[in-house]
Formats: structure tokens, sequence, C-alpha cells
């Protein structure tokens, strides 16, 4: 989580929420939330755990963006 | 009897003198209904007290929808972080054990402006063009 708001503060674009998983059952079963930290990315992607930062952004990232090479479909 | 023991209070005012700029907590709450709304207020009244620098504002999230909207609140108890911006820094939930320290640097690095990142990590942060939305689930153990 501490990563995320770092995140967030580092640029416009990124919104971080941290959340009590027990508080928002709902969501968390929505999201199959069964071991914390699990990271939601864009209400879809998820990564487990928690990485070092280097790593975290990367896997984020990697969620993003589709492949860029012509004729990808 | 407050939340915080007089020792957390200590320790508290300790980390938030590292405070340069004023921060806001915007609070929004319904506290029928909320298994733990009444306590995540009265707690974080207690951390506003501790320091000159950090505020509370607290908000009806049924009643004071203008206010729900422009913060994009969509479920409570939330609290938004904030200075003179509004930087997409939100917690749900009452911020118990780890998740209030988390919170505490949150507020530590608001109050700096700045993030702590690695200069790799704000590099590819500059590259976005498209919003990015965290959810990071976590408990207070």
């Amino acid at each position: 989580m501490r990563l995320a708001y770092q995140f967030a503060l580092e640029s416009d674009f990124v919104r971080a929420d941290g959340v009590e998983a027990t508080e928002f059952p709902e969501l968390a079963s929505a999201y199959r939330v069964y071991a914390v930290p699990k990271t939601v990315v864009n209400g879809g992607a998820f990564i487990e755990g928690s990485l070092p930062e280097e790593f975290f952004l990367d896997e984020i990232l990697k969620t993003l963006a589709p492949p860029k090479e012509e004729g990808s479909s | 009897m407050g939340l915080l023991r007089d020792s957390d209070v200590v320790e508290i005012r300790a980390r938030l003198q590292e405070m340069v700029s004023p921060v806001k907590l915007i609070h929004f709450t319904q506290e029928l209904n909320l298994e733990y709304g009444r306590e995540t207020r009265e707690l974080l009244e207690e951390l506003a007290q501790i320091s000159d620098k950090l505020s509370l504002e607290t908000y009806n999230f049924l009643l004071e929808k203008e206010k729900v909207t422009e913060y994009a609140v969509d479920k409570v108890p939330a609290t938004v972080i904030r200075n003179g911006k509004d930087f997409g820094i939100r917690f749900f939930g009452l911020p118990g054990g780890y998740e209030f320290s988390t919170l505490l640097d949150a507020i530590l690095a608001v109050s700096k402006d700045d993030s702590g990142l690695k200069p790799e990590s704000r590099e590819k942060l500059s590259q976005l063009t498209q919003p990015l939305h965290l959810e990071v689930f976590s408990t207070p153990s």
C-alpha cells in the first residue's frame, strides 16, 4: 500500500486506494482476495503479495499497455 | 478514553515533526450501519489533534453528495490524504495496526510532496499516459 501511495504522489495519472479487506467483504470477494496484500489494477489484473519497488511497478505497468508491435490483436 | 494511548501519541508526535506543509484528511462516513464508522472518525480526530499541520474535515457520505463526487468516493469509511493538491490517495476502512503506520507515512510523504521513489521509478511513472487505478487490499495485522 505504501508503494501504491508513493506512485500516486509521483504521478497525476495514478490513484491509489488502500482497502481494509475485512471491512469490505463484498468487494474483496468480487476481486477474489484470499490473501493480502493483493493489488488490483484498473479493476482487472492483479498482483499478489509484496514486491520490491522496481518489480511492483514493472508488474503494474505490464498489465497496462498492449504490445506495440504492428499486427498484434 | 481515547483510542490512542499516551505512548502512541508521543511516538506519533515525534514522527509528525517531520511534516513540512499542512496536510488535510478528508473523511467520509455514514455512522449508522457501519461497523467501525465511529471508531474510524474518533481515531482520525485524535490523530489530527497531534499536529498543528494536520487537519480533518468530515463529511456525511449520504448527504454531502457534492464532496462525495469531488473526491470520487464510492464506499465508506473513506479517508483522503491531501495537501493543497489531491494526489489520489485514499484509505477505505479503519486504519489499524500496520495500516496506521502506512497512513502516517502517507501523511509525511504528502506533507513533503516527495514520493521518495527511486529515480528509475519516477522516470517510468512520468511516461504514463493513461489512468492507473490501484486498489491495494490489506488487513490490519
